[in-house]
């Protein structure tokens, strides 16, 4: 029997056997007074304020360290149970600094709370707390000694959620103290600034040092909403006073982060007070930008798109979408370009990140997208993580994978040319040469089917074209893959065996897969990896790429792509043309339009006129930085809305100040397919407006009147041309959100894709051979450079180097060297280096480090001053047209 | 490798690293070392290493004098012993004689009461001490070089 009765204080509850009496309380509403216990951590059973009273028992027992059995009968309350709590409480006070006056925490303290919950008017003992100063060196988080009660509660967060373990008890008895790294200011330990030991904390030791005097927790409007960082979708509820918000907290209840936040959800949201926040519409005369009104703006922005339209026809148009806008934006931003404009040539930078995920899975599976869901990996024996970075760029699952390596016993598999952080962790870590992914997966592959590992009857009933894939893997030996890609045979082997024989197996992979000009021939080898194993279409398996931004998933899945509508619904086909047609009471176009470097292509080329651009900012993401900006001033009229003075908006013609995920409503859909609900916290910065009704205007003047009176009204036609999000509607997305699929309004929506079934009916082996990058280095360019993130900035760092913190912390960009090319080239840390290709150059500072192989060199796209796309190539991949950002030829030169 | 060795015994580890250096402690680079190798982080090793009262982050004198200060030896008068040896050595229990020989230490029960009061001179116990015989270990100690 699975299920135990017990009464609580005379109460008859039911639990599941194996829980404590802690959790039972809970979950029955009971409260038991503690400070060590958190949910989500491991126990301590230190505080010894839980000691509950059983009956044939004697004495007192901690409920959060007791299991329950059947018939047990516990008391949480009487004179005796309180006066040693109080005791206890007042033991914890002798050595407490009572400042709450002034504390952070007052009003939000555990132990406050218990101290008025137990009426302790007097404390018995002496007050003896010797005062300690205070530890500020951290951005971030203020380390206060005098109000620490050494629960541990920060101590096993750090080690437990984080994985970092840079906090610890030091000393013993009363001499104990807490500690990062060897007693070190925590500026100097591996603290990754995630904040979840303030979020743990209980009392006023550890807080966040920029919130200090901004407001009392009775004073903070709290308003849920979903990170705006990356494609985790973290679910967060913002601290708000006077229309600023002031602190960040991890919602316990997200389905995909439990509470955990990075420091960019934490921290990095100071960007929307920034004082760079663009208030106006601006109008550019003779170079020069000058303030407008709306009306002014959007009469000229309609007028001169007419009047492009008109002279040149409407594919001299286009439009560059925004994964960081709402999907009910990217549905909006669509629609308009198909009709107002009357072309295809609607683009975003999922072009640049999962374009080839987009194309292979499809082509694999049918359907583009993360096959599970985050919460899954737990259920995985073994997990591939390949070109991914997870640490730094979608670190609230990157810490997932440490957690689960460290106390999962889940088996790591890193294959990955850089040293990133996760190859600590990993059982095996394959370093491959840049650009070789299909040779080593084709390898894995070989050994798979060798030695009989793989999943026959999936392979059987399943899929199909096994047997032409299988020809084409047969000659990827170990030793032909080790010439190719560097992975010594055995270890590839040894992977080999490790993802075989796995029950459940998952690939986890982002840009370093995708970022090639074979992007599309990487993601469909793993498709057939996972296919070959039987490892799709179960929990904790499947093929999950981890897209990049807050909603690039819904700006793709909304149709802001030029082959597709809403709904990857082909634009090519007459029938689906036909219906979106009916619904908007439009003719629109049947050629597929231009993709995002394409369109710059054409626009340098003159062929493209006239640009619309929401939030995005191709003068530092696109490659080849030098041909973009020709492109851009190459066109009669460019149009950026946004919340800051970008790169881009420098170019433009018009500005239109755009809001922040903070002042708007509205939904994005996470990397594992979440559509998760924002709500609007604060409103419109200046004059700014909500970029789905400056859609509208511009729809307006251009003489399709859009009549929308709230995103939840948009998703409600959405939904109506949207298969796959035809059950979504804002008022069944509170807590959780919904998965799509999630066709009708009954569905419950789509943890994990392709049950029993792929969504193309059979699962596609396609057989791929190795070609090489389009640009290897050579005598005059010597170097491979790839590019990548670090975990403090986003993308083109519009958003995070406008944050106090995460700028403070990261303010530069640099170039990673081996240590062994820093030699020969005569180099020191921190030295300044000239940085050249084919197409720009740039200055940048040294890092030396283990961290890239010998002949490779890495940089960050973050920064302007640095801007590493001044040097990427723009070789596309033949398929999915992404650029090849993971492989160019560079030299260096010492300045 | 950043998960935890659990073939490593950080204890016998740290206990190494401070006896094989002269001055009876644990360096810190022996300390980040311990933690690499036992797959720790830093602030764990910290914590063991603080914990342990037979460890120190601090040089010490050649010789690390501990006195035991626990009950039995309490009683049968520990505390004229370390009145005899902060004479003779002329420092102050948790100090270190200017020529680096010797260091003062108070600890709790080293396992011989029956030969109470008792000291360990680094790892060797001595008992039923009085102090003529201190005077004598010391004096036996001094001719060493």
């Amino acid at each position: 029997m699975n299920t135990v009765n017990l009464t609580i204080n005379g109460k008859l509850v039911q639990a599941e056997k194996g829980s404590t009496i802690m959790e039972v309380a809970l979950a029955n509403g009971i409260k038991i007074p503690h400070l060590c216990y958190e949910k989500g951590l491991s126990i301590a059973g230190s505080c010894r304020l839980c000691m509950v009273k059983i009956k044939g028992r004697p004495g007192m027992e901690a409920a959060c360290t007791t299991e329950v059995v059947e018939k047990m009968k516990v008391i949480t309350s009487d004179e005796e149970i309180d006066e040693a709590r109080k005791l206890i409480v007042e033991l914890i006070l002798s050595e407490h600094k009572h400042d709450c006056l002034v504390c952070e925490s007052n009003g939000q303290c555990e132990l406050q709370d218990l101290a008025y919950e137990l009426g302790i008017e007097k404390i018995r003992f002496p007050v003896s707390k010797s005062i300690e100063p205070t530890e500020d060196s951290s951005q971030v988080i203020l380390k206060d000694p005098n109000k620490c009660i050494l629960c541990g509660r920060c101590v096993r967060a750090c080690a437990e959620i984080t994985v970092q373990r840079v906090l610890d008890f030091a000393a013993r008895g009363s001499g104990t103290f807490l500690i990062s790294g060897l007693d070190q200011p925590l500026v100097d330990t591996d603290c990754v600034s995630c904040g979840a030991c303030i979020q743990t904390c209980p009392t006023g030791a550890l807080t966040e040092k920029l919130a200090r005097f901004q407001g009392r927790s009775w004073e903070f409007r709290k308003v849920q909403t979903i990170c705006p960082y990356c494609g985790v979708g973290c679910q967060i509820e913002l601290n708000i006073k006077n229309d600023k918000i002031v602190k960040v907290y991890g919602v316990e209840e997200g389905p995909d982060n439990k509470g955990h936040l990075c420091v960019k959800g934490r921290f990095g949201f100071d960007y929307v007070h920034h004082k760079d926040r663009l208030t106006t519409p601006l109008i550019k005369h003779n170079g020069k930008f000058e303030e407008a009104s709306w009306d002014g703006a959007l009469n000229l922005v309609a007028t001169k798109f007419k009047e492009l339209k008109d002279k040149y026809g409407s594919d001299a148009l286009a439009g560059l979408s925004s994964a960081k806008c709402t999907n009910e934006e990217n549905y909006l931003f669509q629609k308009f370009i198909r009709i107002c404009f009357g072309t295809n040539n609607v683009d975003h930078c999922a072009r640049l990140c999962h374009a080839s995920t987009v194309a292979g899975l499809s082509r694999a599976f049918g359907s583009g997208a993360m096959t599970n869901s985050i919460w899954e990996f737990e259920k995985a024996d073994v997990i591939l993580v390949t070109g991914s970075n997870t640490t730094e760029t979608h670190p609230v699952i990157g810490n997932y994978f440490k957690h689960l390596a460290a106390y999962n016993g889940t088996k790591l598999i890193v294959v990955d040319p850089r040293a990133i952080e996760l190859t600590e962790y990993a059982e095996i870590w394959l370093r491959q040469k840049s650009g070789t992914d299909v040779a080593w997966i084709n390898g894995l592959m070989n050994v798979i089917i060798n030695e009989g590992l793989y999943n026959k009857e999936f392979v059987e009933n399943r899929t199909e074209n096994f047997d032409e894939f299988r020809k084409v893997v047969s000659k990827y030996t170990p030793g032909k893959v080790e010439k190719i890609t560097g992975i010594p045979e055995e270890k590839l082997i040894a992977a080999a065996r490790m993802y075989g024989k796995a029950d459940r197996g998952s690939i986890v992979f982002a840009m370093g897969i995708t970022q090639h000009t074979t992007g599309t021939d990487n993601v469909l080898s793993l498709a057939n990896l996972a296919m070959l194993c039987g490892n799709v279409g179960r929990e904790g398996t499947g093929v999950n790429p981890l897209r990049g931004q807050n909603n690039v998933q819904g700006a793709c899945d909304l149709g802001a792509l030029p082959d597709v509508y809403p709904g990857y619904q082909k634009v090519s086909k007459a029938q689906v043309r036909e219906n979106f047609e009916t619904t908007w009471g439009v003719k629109l176009p049947p050629k597929e339009g231009l993709t995002v470097v394409e369109i710059i292509d054409a626009a340098s080329k003159g062929e493209i006129k006239g640009l619309y651009i929401m939030g995005e900012n191709p003068m530092l993401s696109d490659p080849n930085l030098n041909h973009v900006r020709e492109g851009l001033e190459n066109l009669d009229f460019l149009v950026v809305q946004d919340i800051f003075l970008t790169e881009t908006a420098e170019l433009a013609d018009v500005v239109l100040p755009g809001v922040s995920f903070a002042e708007k409503e509205g939904t994005f859909t996470n990397t594992c397919r979440r559509i998760q609900l924002l709500h609007k916290a604060i409103p419109p910065i200046g004059k700014s407006r909500e970029d789905w009704k400056i859609i509208m205007e511009i729809s307006k003047r251009m003489g399709y009147p859009m009549a929308y009176h709230s995103p939840g009204e948009i998703m409600d036609e959405i939904a109506s041309l949207t298969p796959i999000y035809g059950g979504v509607h804002f008022d069944r997305l509170g807590g959780q959100g919904l998965q799509w699929p999630c066709p009708s309004r009954e569905h419950p929506g789509t943890p994990y894709l392709h049950k029993d079934k792929f969504t193309r009916g059979k699962g596609l082996f396609t057989p791929v051979d190795y070609i090489p990058p389009a640009e290897l280095p050579d005598e005059e360019y010597p170097f491979l450079l790839s590019t990548g993130r670090v975990l403090y900035h986003f993308h083109t760092g519009s958003l995070s180097r406008r944050s106090k913190p995460l700028d403070g912390i990261a303010p530069e960009g640099f170039l990673e060297i081996s240590p062994q090319d820093a030699k020969k080239l005569r180099i020191k840390n921190n030295d300044w280096v000239r940085v050249s290709s084919r197409r720009g150059k740039l200055k940048v500072k040294v890092k030396i480090t283990h961290h890239v192989d010998k002949g490779v060199v890495f940089m960050t796209f973050h920064f302007a001053e640095s801007a590493a796309n001044l040097l990427t190539s723009d070789a596309l991949d033949p398929v999915a047209k992404i650029p090849e950002y993971k492989v160019s030829a560079v030299k260096i030169e010492r300045i | 490798m950043k998960l935890r060795n659990k073939e490593k015994d950080v204890i016998a580890l740290l206990n190494k690293a401070q006896r094989e250096n002269k001055h009876n402690y644990i360096t810190e680079d022996k300390l980040k070392l311990t933690a690499q190798e036992a797959g720790l982080s830093y602030s764990e090793v910290y914590g063991v290493a603080t914990f342990y009262s037979l460890f120190s982050l601090k040089p010490r004198g050649e010789y690390v004098i501990q006195v035991c200060d626990s009950g039995p030896c309490h009683l049968m008068g520990s505390k004229s012993i370390f009145k005899v040896l902060e004479k003779e050595l002329k420092i102050k229990v948790g100090e270190t004689t200017a020529d680096g020989r010797f260091t003062l230490e108070e600890v709790s029960c080293l396992g011989i009461c029956n030969e109470a009061p008792a000291m360990m001179i680094n790892e060797k116990v001595c008992g039923n001490l009085t102090p003529q015989k201190i005077r004598e270990i010391l004096r036996e100690l001094r001719k060493k070089k």
